[in-house]
């Protein structure tokens, strides 16, 4: 079977690439999942999302992706993130801290539509981690 | 010890220290403009693919006219982002840039245009202040070292301008290209309304028809911003990295100098010495030889 070219991409480096059997990633209509000989394909992906990337043999590689997108044509597959973080780098201890104090924040203000945001990326980042929320 | 030689001695003492600091700023630069170069690489594969995404959708909605991609027919204004240094100490470089601004700003008054100025780095900053200018943008502290965030937070007010009423119609960037070690080139682009470049590479063939996830307008809505603010981090890295460059020359070529000063000078002090003491055995000979005189008219 054909195999997808996968490429993780931010702005300040190339997270990853490689070979891979099954994409999964969220975009603002809802998970998408990519395999092999799939229609092209161009999205936009939610704030905060958890993606993965599934391949033979191998453990999954899973990347919290805050914002970008996902183009696919020709069994390639790029993502590009504004903001990216292999599931293997997270600080996860970080990560929980800054969760705590964003949900604090928003507890004490509804509106405080920047810890909201805050809270959704520390959140991708420790499932990406492979944490529970 | 003379007057003069004093003097030499103490010139060549402030000309090697002057030398040192000069020859450490280019050692410093030097080491520098690598992690410029490798940081102008880690942004390639991201630019080359949202070019080609742009590219892609623009190619397959030419149906769809979004606010960023259409001139309008009649421009009052236009922004220019210029990119400066933070620090001097590198030749030409802020000059150039400010030359060539200048000229583009002239260029577009020539077309009835009111030019606004939104300036990145010190240098800039203090050129406009000094003439009184008013600047519609200012930012500082990053010239050598730019994250995507700063380039985010410029492209965030360029764009918020270009899209209010009685903002800017036009956005041109002045920047400094880094080319090579040796050659870096000013260049005059214009960013909005969009003209999507494919860099290096001309397409492959016509780009495959994307289905859009949600629609096409949605992806050209969030997809264009990006696509700017990765020119515009593109250019704050090539200026970064060209700073260093330039601040490299103009520290080797400062070196070169203090060196060549401090030989002509030692050549000086020599000669200085060397009179000094041909005339103090002289003054010695003539002495003895006056005392020889007097002595032998004596007897």
């Amino acid at each position: 079977m054909a195999k997808l070219r996968v490429g993780v991409v931010s702005p300040e480096r190339e997270l990853w690439t490689g070979e891979a059997d099954m994409v999964i990633a969220k975009t603002v209509d809802g998970e998408i999942g990519i395999m092999p000989e799939h229609a092209p394909v161009l999205g936009v992906l939610v704030e905060g999302g958890v993606l993965r990337v599934k391949r033979d043999g191998d453990a999954d590689l899973v990347a919290a992706v805050h914002g970008g997108f996902i183009s696919v044509a020709n069994n390639d597959v790029s993502i590009l993130a504004e903001t990216a973080e292999l599931g293997s780098e997270v600080d996860v201890a970080r990560a929980k801290d800054a969760l705590q104090r964003a949900q604090a924040s928003i507890e004490a203000d509804q509106e405080d539509a920047d810890a909201r945001h805050q809270a959704r990326r520390a959140a991708a980042r420790l499932r990406a981690a492979g944490e529970e929320v | 010890m003379g007057a003069q030689l004093r003097q030499l001695r103490r010139r060549i003492r402030s000309v090697k220290s002057t030398a040192k600091i000069t020859r450490a700023q280019e050692l410093i630069a030097s080491s520098r403009i690598v992690k410029a170069q490798q940081r102008m690489q880690a942004a390639v594969p991201y630019e080359r693919e949202i070019t080609h995404a742009v590219s892609a959708v623009l190619t397959h909605t030419s149906g769809v006219d979004h606010p960023l991609t259409v001139a309008k027919e009649q421009p009052a204004s236009a922004g220019v982002l210029i990119v400066t240094s933070d620090r001097g100490f590198a030749g030409g470089y802020n000059a150039n840039i400010l030359r060539e601004a200048e000229a583009l700003k002239g260029h577009l008054t020539g077309r009835g245009l009111a030019v606004k100025p939104y300036v990145v780095g010190r240098k800039g900053l203090t050129w406009h202040r000094f003439r009184g200018r008013e600047m519609f943008g200012e930012w500082d502290g990053f010239s050598d070292n730019p994250s995507y965030a700063n380039a985010k937070e410029i492209a965030d007010a360029l764009i918020q301008s270009f899209k209010v009423e009685d903002g800017i119609d036009e956005i041109h960037v002045v920047y400094t290209g880094f080319v090579s070690m040796l050659t870096q080139n000013v260049i005059v682009k214009r960013i909005l309304p969009l003209e999507v470049e494919e860099s290096e590479t001309p397409p492959e063939g016509i780009p495959p028809y994307y289905e859009f996830e949600p629609t096409a307008g949605d992806v050209l809505d969030t997809l264009l911003p990006r696509y700017i603010e990765s020119r515009i981090y593109n250019a704050l890295l090539q200026s970064a990295a060209s700073e260093h460059a330039a601040r490299r020359r103009a520290m080797k070529s400062a070196t070169d100098n203090a060196n060549e000063l401090i030989r002509v000078f030692t050549q000086q002090m020599n000669q200085a010495r060397q009179a000094e003491i041909t005339q103090e055995i002289s003054e010695i000979v003539g002495g003895a030889n006056a005392l020889a005189d007097a002595a032998a008219g004596k007897e």
